[in-house]
């Protein structure tokens, strides 16, 4: 029994996490005069979104017509139809007016000549049901994240957001299948709070440091997701990793798709532009999952660049330099900083590199969680937004610039959704210790974990496993190997080590209590790819190339209890939200 | 004559002795500043012998390398490690930088690695940032119109009004700056520094921004702003490249001429 003294909070509503998600949500509860707090590990600033690049889409029309049922087709058609289509037709809707929101709030968007904001092209963004390219993604040169995020946080500090920097949040106070609040420890002075609130949003972001090279930040733990499992609620589509075609190879820093969309292109060793094979009519600007294929092909059938033929070449020294530097000094800079080299002279080294998460804490349009019990049902009190959700709009694959959007509309729909629910300072009802209990005993086992075995040690052997067992491409034998290998760090937390006892900013412990999070969604994520035998959007399977729509057409949901994985099944919606739209029934998926 | 000594409890002792058991000849010394709040124990330099071929070239691969493999307590801030999210930020061979950034080739001899100088630590190498934050939402980091309810439209902005951000939204807010600026170090309550006050001059020089007046009469003031004496240090140190000094020059150009 642990004996920890407990700080008590009351809010209407709690976010947890301080991204572009849950800073939408955080400005949306405080400005409707909602008591909200807000807490975050990490100062909101330091948030992953700042790592985002290209931009935000929306149909704006800002360089040449655009419709967002346009946008909301190259959406599902980028899902490979598993994304619900009444979701996604409410992200591109609302599209528009969250980016002309974003500008009011003071976002430094670039502009076109006529003052406007400015529109590039991306991949999988195209005119008239796939015709030809269009200009969608909105950007702040190649820092629009950055713009974002920063943006943002001004305005949930113009709305007097109550935050609780680095605090770390340990699990999810249920009491019969409702949330009432999140437990979370400071790492500032090492105390323990209690959030006691009326809704709690999990904003936490992805989970992509389950793998070992990722453009992903070391944060990014998908805590929410970890404490989704632990409260016995389902994570949706794990399987969907999605790898990014242009990873700094070696470094793992993002390259942005920009660069693609500003007119580089991908050359193999033999200097062939291998895109122009594989998907004839949008080449580069193909969707990830296909471009990322594509590039493991080149490298697998030996025509990979340097020593190893391990990666392939992105070039943009023919592009004018007045535009690399007005549109992708970002891109320049990580680049010299990180291997040395002159972008306007040179080509990048890429490598496709785990960089998304489609899947996540299943969700419907209005970010309430969804669970299952012989049909869908939400758990009530609990919300998920952000890349720690799966709504899903994303599907199978994502496209680029679509994720800063599903930021900003889903994390509005669920301060809408949370002030239809709460009325401000309803009473909160007493809740039993155990809860509270129960989690404090893991955060005091693992704080005095005295085993063999080193943090880093199991976190790398998880890593490692994925990269190589749930890649790119993926077969039945990789996967059954994953299944099993990727048990032996799990079981190694029995016997972990935690060196430092300390509470304040103890980070030995907090990587402990991240890998915890990881090792949960590393399983959930091999099981659910062993159990789809199909191949659609990032999940490929060799031995099982074709999609399968008879079988497969469905989410996966994955169970963790402690033990074992459950696997089960929910329909994908094909229905639209009105009639503004029609559904966009399957079909076969070309570039 | 009043006598200056560093309290008992601070002065910096000499610490652990981390030796490498590899016997290998590409050995580096790094020296890193620890302090634990909880153990009453004085600060200490560690040292730690690193195989340098055996590790990534960034000053931040050396200390992922000595948590992971020597000694798990070490404790500083990172996330991103890409130079975009301003977490490890402190000071490196006596300049402050970002630790993801910095390239440790272009050190010579040992390396040494401390704190954000001049700030309360909170452990090792994690110095408290809270003042620095608060002095910016000071500086209300918010765009301010006066025809918000009047139209949903995005404002215009030419491309020419847009370029003025230019070098000042993409700062990350590490700190580097301002924790490198003797002035800061001596009034940092009152003086706002030069990552407060860049970002002050970003909304000030904002087309879009309708309260540019009121704005720079809340930065003038004898400490908020002229506590800067153009020592430089601010643009010497800045990881992203960036001119705070020129943005401090500016704002006080704006106010002499308006």
């Amino acid at each position: 029994m642990s004996t920890y003294k407990i700080i008590d909070h009351e809010y209407d509503v709690l976010v947890v996490g301080a991204g572009g998600a849950g800073l939408r949500a955080a400005v949306g509860l405080s400005e409707s005069g909602l008591n909200t707090a807000c807490i975050s590990k990490v100062f909101p600033t330091r948030s992953h979104t700042s790592a985002a690049q290209g931009g935000i889409s929306a149909a704006l029309g800002n360089a040449g017509e655009d419709d967002w049922r346009w946008h909301m087709y190259d959406t599902v058609k980028g899902s490979d139809w598993l994304g619900d289509q009444d979701s996604i037709e409410y992200l591109c809707k609302e599209a528009p007016r969250a980016v002309i929101e974003l500008e009011r709030y003071g976002v430094p968007f670039s502009r076109t000549d006529d003052g406007k904001i400015y529109q590039r092209a991306f991949g999988g963004m195209t005119k008239d049901y796939g015709n030809s390219p269009v200009q969608r993604t909105c950007a702040a040169a190649d820092r629009t994240g950055h713009a974002i995020l920063h943006t943002l946080y001004g305005q949930a500090l113009k709305h007097n957001t109550n935050f609780f920097i680095e605090y770390f949040a340990l699990d999810l106070i249920m009491k019969d299948g409702e949330c009432k609040g999140v437990i979370a420890w400071n790492l500032n002075d090492g105390t323990i709070h209690r959030f006691r609130s009326h809704i709690t949003i999990i904003a936490t972001g992805g989970y992509g440091k389950i793998y070992y090279s990722a453009t992903a930040a070391h944060t990014c733990t998908g805590d929410g997701n970890g404490m989704a499992l632990r409260a016995g609620l389902p994570l949706q589509d794990m399987e969907f990793v999605q790898f990014h075609p242009t990873g700094l190879y070696g470094i793992g820093c993002l390259i942005s798709e920009a660069v693609r969309g500003e007119g580089g292109y991908l050359l193999n060793s033999n200097g062939e532009r291998f895109m122009e094979k594989y998907a004839p009519n949008a080449k580069d600007l193909a969707s990830r999952d296909v471009v990322s294929r594509s590039i493991a092909i080149e490298i697998n059938e030996g025509r990979g660049i340097g020593e190893n033929k391990d990666h392939v070449h992105l070039h943009i020294s023919h592009i004018d330099k007045k535009i690399i530097e007005a549109r992708l000094p970002g891109i320049s800079e990580s680049v010299k900083t990180f291997v040395g080299r002159d972008v306007t002279k040179e080509p990048i080294p890429v490598v496709p590199t785990v960089h998304y998460n489609m899947g996540g804490i299943p969700t419907n349009y209005k970010a309430e969680v969804l669970t299952v019990n012989g049909k869908d049902k939400t758990v009530p009190g609990l919300m998920a937004i952000g890349e720690a959700a799966c709504v899903s709009v994303h599907g199978a694959n994502r496209l680029g610039s679509n994720s800063l959007i599903d930021l900003v509309v889903f994390g509005r729909s669920a301060a809408k959704r949370a002030i239809e629910l709460v009325k401000p300072n309803t009473p909160h009802e007493k809740i039993s210790p155990n809860e509270t209990d129960k989690c404090l005993d893991r955060f005091d086992k693992l704080r005095n974990g005295n085993g063999q075995n080193k943090t880093s040690e199991l976190r790398l052997a998880m890593q490692k496993t994925m990269q190589s067992k749930c890649a790119v491409f993926r077969t039945e034998k990789t996967l059954k190997e994953g299944v099993d290998e990727i048990k032996k760090p799990y079981n190694g937390m029995e016997t972990i080590s935690v060196k430092d006892k300390s509470l304040v900013f103890n980070t030995d412990l907090m990587e402990t209590l991240e890998f915890d999070n990881l090792i949960r969604q590393a399983i959930t994520t091999m099981e659910s790819a062993y159990s789809r035998k199909e191949s659609r959007g990032a999940h490929a399977r060799e031995d099982f190339p074709k999609r399968d729509d008879v079988n497969f057409m469905k989410h996966t949901l994955s169970w963790h209890n402690g033990k074992e994985v459950k696997i089960d099944y929910r329909p994908v919606t094909l229905s639209t939200m009105s009639n503004d739209v029609q559904t966009f029934p399957p079909k076969e998926r070309v570039y | 004559m009043v006598q200056f000594n560093l309290p008992e409890n601070s002065k910096v002792i000499n610490g652990n002795y981390f030796k490498d058991k590899s016997g290998s000849k590409n050995i580096k010394k790094i020296n890193i500043y620890r302090w634990d709040p909880e153990n009453n124990e004085n600060p200490r330099i560690d040292t730690f012998e690193i195989d340098i071929k055996k590790c990534g070239n960034k000053v931040l691969d050396i200390l992922n390398k000595i948590k992971n493999e020597i000694d798990p307590s070490l404790t500083y801030r990172r996330s991103c490690a890409h130079g975009v999210c301003g977490s490890c930020a402190m000071n490196v061979d006596g300049i402050n930088t970002l630790s993801c950034m910095k390239s440790h080739k272009d050190i010579n001899g040992d390396i040494n690695i401390y704190p954000l100088p001049h700030l309360k630590v909170i452990k090792d190498l994690v110095a408290d940032l809270s003042t620095l934050y608060k002095q910016y939402e000071s500086i209300e980091p918010w765009l301010k119109t006066k025809t918000s309810n009047i139209n949903n439209n995005e404002i215009n902005q030419t491309k020419g009004e847009r370029k003025k951000l230019d070098g000042l939204y993409e700062c990350i807010m590490c700190a580097c700056c301002s924790t490198s600026c003797p002035s800061y170090w001596w009034n940092g309550d009152k003086y706002l520094g030069p990552a407060v006050l860049l970002q002050a001059y970003r909304w000030i020089i904002d087309s879009r921004d309708d309260e540019r007046k009121e704005r720079l009469r809340s930065v003038a003031d004898k400490l908020k702003l002229y506590g800067c004496h153009t020592i430089m240090n601010c643009t010497n140190s800045c990881p992203k490249g960036l001119n705070p000094a020129k943005a401090i020059s500016s704002l006080k150009k704006m106010l002499a001429t308006n």
